[in-house]
């Protein structure tokens, strides 16, 4: 496939790759990709896209054979039309193609899961159990004097949070650099709370699995409650201590948590205590919190779900009427009690779960098959072969992405409305 | 190919036209004059004895953007009891909602647009749209069928605006600002939402009154509100300044309403949700009503106009920009939780859950205080029907409000079984006004369309857009407005016997008034150095809005 460019190169872009969603990055070459403000995970994305698939990626195929996008999509539809309850897993997709996806789902029956709605499910349930208080992006650039990393280095997730909003030195209220402190992270990955003058980030605990039992005794502590032990999760009581006096003097201090980075089961509890830690700080002072996303369109799946369906994903459609449980409608449980898999991953080239469910697989043109699914469609990618709109990780901000290239691949919306049209 | 209304009751107050008995002619989504060649008619509804009016136009309700999708996400059991009550119906299309339904406080988009064609309601503005929020907005409206719809975009809390005001610049440059702001997210209106109070909540301040300083902008309210005012009215765009008062829900706050109203300085400015800030401090419980003093100044102020945001009783939620005050409100939160974000220096937001009651005695006050401002307020051009949905009821409660308020004996019953305490603080039943149809159409058609500035919604005259609404007249009110015989939207039938019957797409309304392109230089530089996305990322293209062709953009000239 060749790169033939929508416009002459310099183009200003939006970069998908992760959750802040650049949008200051100029792509200034192709081969080999080259990117004025990129980062490691942009690079990645783009040379990804941008290298050169044969053709045969890009051409449609049922049960292994290449055939033309016609057929791919009737078979595709006469598999859904067949099956009673069809899973529709990795929606890796943007706005434009998830409102596709929630008609057709309406349509056919399916269920909804996110292939990160593992952590993302965390994340909902501490929000619909008690709520929360966060901050987006622009708050934390102008405003946070400290950042309290728990459990994440962030900046392997999310590569320029820190140059972009935690270094910049440019901020309305002209307030110090935040200090950044992370809690429960290693010291190898600190490495990237290091600024460019070389002051590292204060590290306390490294090892991420005592996260639960820390805050908790920070939340004991701030609300003055006296704790016996001297040491918890192998931190005193004393650098707690005054881990708790310096978020209380802060004045906007900014609590980070990636709820993808917390490996031990009902981390949806130690999210709780550390949105309880939030609240209470906001009795005396400010502090709010940014729950990092895990990447592949989460925040755009979940919004527009959200307000096509009333819930976020892990949802149904029974008779054309949404239904929710984020617990048993996993993709993992689902796999038993489907009858279809319809599998979307259109920013990267993921494969689906194993699975002898008869499968649709509509995605990324180099997506790696491990075994041969009954449909492969190829789609065009978000943000490079087509527009699209997309949600940053703090849900507020959602920028369009742009057409770079020209080429034959189809939108992933077109191909699910076409199917659509099909089991009309 | 031309649709004759014929014999319909026309209530179109835009005419002065109450209850007189007259045909329509349609022709291609308009209303056109009697044709000269009556074989042209191809369609003819006999609407002998019914009541016709424009289609209605809410015009605040919360239908868009990050906060009522914040309490989708945050309420799933909320849509769970939806689904359950309408599988227990065993007759659906008898169910008229009233306020003991739960459901549809946080209706997807689609439902959204279907329950309100299904009463009759042709448009709805979302009242609050932060600017920096204003794309999913418009994703969110975009997915909304049947209805137009439209925003208001909040300003007088970015730190962009309040940096100008501080630095005293002149009135043109905020002019050009806000006219920017109204381009740049497809607005038709700017609102402020306790002015001052959101951005002053993230310098650790609690409460904001109207003469009090923001202690690192060092403004007041009262200067926020003069200046944006001043803006919105140089600019001549119809819609005045939507103002969400200081202390929202807080008891005593009526003077603070009080005050606003005379900061306007005579220029026109809307008060909006005012129930919601006609709170006095007498009586036993320190919580009263202050429906009176604030019914007797708008009275008085005739260039103040208000919408009322009606309280009916059961589970809602309430989602406002007001983090401040949400942040104290919390605690009345029910169920116990609570969405609460600083967004972007440019607005925040607070979500919390609700359950008025009606033998609690403050919920009881308020529902009686909301009608004893409808009832008190003479000029029915100047006050609106809301619930600020979903705040103080679901939009869906509309046919129950207008019952209220056009059927004493109905309205006394309802009052009769509250908590006593309430009832011995209120003067409810000493009025015995009741709204007539005419004066209805004037609180949700006429009045509505002329204060956004809707060029051709809203009434019946020739030239109108075909947006129509025909009930059989009836003594029980509710049931009259919940389920029209027809809805034509843009002259096509969309909704026939309460069921709708057609899908179709409504436009976005916009007013962009023209000013100085030049503001832009220093707003990309501001964007460059303090904001976290570029300029040309935060500005909503009209391609935006047409989308995959269903969306359309109408900019409305004043």
């Amino acid at each position: 496939m060749k790169n033939n460019l929508n416009s002459p190169l310099p183009i200003s872009v939006t970069c998908p790759a992760c959750g802040m969603l650049c949008d200051d990055l100029s792509l200034n070459d192709i081969t080999p990709v080259s990117i004025k403000n990129g980062c490691g995970k942009s690079i990645a994305f783009f040379e990804q896209s941008f290298k050169s698939s044969n053709e045969s990626a890009c051409t449609p195929s049922v049960s292994g054979k290449p055939t033309d996008l016609n057929t791919a999509i009737k078979a595709a539809a006469e598999i859904l039309a067949k099956s009673q309850a069809p899973l529709f897993a990795g929606l890796g997709t943007e706005v434009q193609g998830m409102r596709a996806i929630m008609r057709l789902a309406a349509k056919s029956n399916a269920t909804l899961d996110h292939m990160h709605s593992e952590s993302t499910v965390r994340n909902t349930l501490t929000m619909q159990n008690g709520g929360w208080l966060t901050t987006t992006l622009s708050e934390i650039k102008n405003r946070a004097d400290v950042i309290l990393a728990i459990g994440t280095d962030i900046g392997s997730s999310h590569p320029r949070f820190f140059e972009k909003l935690v270094w910049d030195s440019t901020s309305l209220f002209s307030k110090p650099s935040p200090e950044v402190i992370y809690l429960g992270v290693s010291e190898e990955k600190a490495k990237s709370g290091t600024s460019p003058n070389g002051k590292p980030a204060s590290v306390i605990g490294n090892d991420p699995s005592k996260v639960p039992e820390i805050i908790n005794a920070l939340n004991a502590l701030l609300i003055n409650k006296k704790i016996n032990a001297e040491t918890i999760g192998g931190i005193s009581s004393a650098t707690l201590q005054a881990l708790v006096e310096k978020l209380k003097t802060a004045k906007y201090a900014v609590v980070v948590w990636s709820a993808s980075s917390f490996k031990f089961s009902h981390a949806e509890l130690t999210i709780q205590s550390i949105v309880q830690l939030i609240n209470q700080l906001n009795e005396t002072t400010r502090a709010a919190g940014l729950p990092l996303n895990s990447g592949d369109g989460d925040s755009s799946v979940n919004n527009t779900s959200a307000w096509l369906s009333g819930y976020p994903t892990r949802n149904r459609f029974v008779n054309g009427k949404p239904e929710y449980d984020n617990y048993h409608f996993s993709t993992q449980k689902q796999l038993q009690n489907s009858d279809a898999l319809l599998w979307i991953s259109t920013f990267n080239p993921l494969s689906p779960p194993q699975t002898t469910l008869p499968s649709i697989v509509i995605g990324h043109p180099d997506t790696k098959l491990d075994s041969t699914p009954d449909v492969f469609i190829p789609v065009g990618i978000p943000g490079v072969d087509h527009a699209g709109t997309m949600f940053r990780m703090d849900s507020s901000i959602t920028l369009p992405l742009k057409k770079l290239r020209n080429n034959e691949l189809p939108n992933l919306s077109e191909v699910i409305n076409r199917i659509e049209a099909e089991l009309a | 190919m031309i649709t004759l209304l014929k014999n319909g009751k026309i209530y179109d107050p835009a005419h002065n036209k109450d209850g007189v008995v007259e045909d329509i002619y349609i022709y291609q989504g308009r209303i056109v004059p009697k044709p000269l060649d009556q074989a042209k008619v191809t369609q003819t509804y006999d609407l002998t004895g019914k009541v016709v009016m424009a289609g209605a136009i809410d015009m605040h309700s919360h239908i868009g953007g990050g906060k009522v999708n914040i309490a989708r996400m945050m309420l799933p059991e909320y849509q769970q009891k939806q689904m359950q009550e309408i599988k227990n119906l065993s007759e659906p299309e008898a169910h008229i909602c009233t306020p003991y339904c739960s459901h549809h406080a946080t209706p997807t988009a689609t439902d959204t647009g279907f329950r309100y064609i299904e009463m009759g309601y042709t448009a709805a503005f979302e009242p609050a749209i932060s600017p920096i929020n204003a794309r999913q907005a418009h994703l969110e409206m975009g997915d909304t069928p049947m209805i137009d719809k439209g925003g208001y975009a909040m300003l007088g809390n970015d730190d962009y605006f309040l940096r100008m005001l501080a630095a005293k610049k002149d009135q043109k440059a905020i002019n050009d600002y806000v006219a920017w702001i109204l381009h740049a997210t497809q607005a038709i209106g700017i609102k402020v939402v306790n002015p001052g109070g959101i951005s002053a909540f993230k310098f650790n301040q609690r409460r904001l009154n109207l003469d009090e300083n923001h202690q690192h902008y060092q403004v007041s309210p009262r200067e926020v509100l003069q200046s944006l005012s001043r803006a919105v009215h140089e600019l001549g765009i119809a819609k005045p300044l939507h103002v969400h008062c200081n202390n929202l829900g807080a008891a005593g706050n009526f003077e603070t309403t009080l005050n606003t109203m005379g900061a306007s300085n005579g220029l026109p400015m809307h008060l909006t949700h005012i129930q919601f800030h006609s709170y006095g401090t007498e009586g036993d419980k320190k919580f009263s009503s202050a429906a009176a003093q604030i019914a007797e100044a708008l009275n008085k102020n005739k260039n103040i106009t208000a919408d009322v945001g009606q309280i009916l009783f059961n589970q809602t939620v309430t989602a406002s920009g007001d983090s401040m005050m949400q942040h104290l409100n919390a605690k009345h939160a029910n169920p116990k939780k609570s969405v609460i974000m600083d967004i972007e220096c440019d607005a925040g937001c607070g979500v919390l859950p609700f359950k008025y009651r009606d033998q609690n005695y403050v919920n009881a006050l308020q529902w009686a205080i909301g009608l004893e401002i409808f009832l008190s307020v003479e000029d029915p051009w100047r006050i609106f029907l809301t619930t600020d949905h979903p705040n103080g009821a679901p939009f869906t409660s509309y046919p129950h409000l207008i019952r209220l308020l056009m059927d004493k004996t109905f309205r006394n019953e309802a009052f009769a079984k509250l908590n006593l305490d309430a009832q011995s603080m209120s003067n409810l039943t000493s009025l015995n006004r009741e709204y007539s149809l005419y004066e209805i159409a004037i609180m949700t058609r006429a009045g509505a369309s002329k204060l956004i500035g809707l060029n051709d919604r809203g009434h019946l005259g020739v030239g109108a857009n075909a947006d129509i609404t025909v009930y059989t007249d009836q003594e029980n009110r509710e049931a009259m407005f919940a389920k029209p015989d027809y809805v034509f939207k843009n002259g096509e039938l969309v909704v026939k016997n309460g069921t709708i019957v057609k899908v179709v797409w409504g436009a976005t309304h916009t007013a962009k008034p023209a000013f100085d392109i030049g503001v832009e230089k220093d707003l990309k530089d501001y964007f460059d150095r303090y904001q976290t996305i570029g300029l040309d990322n935060f500005k909503i293209s009209d391609a935006e809005i047409f989308d995959d062709g269903r969306g359309s953009v109408v900019v409305n000239k004043n």
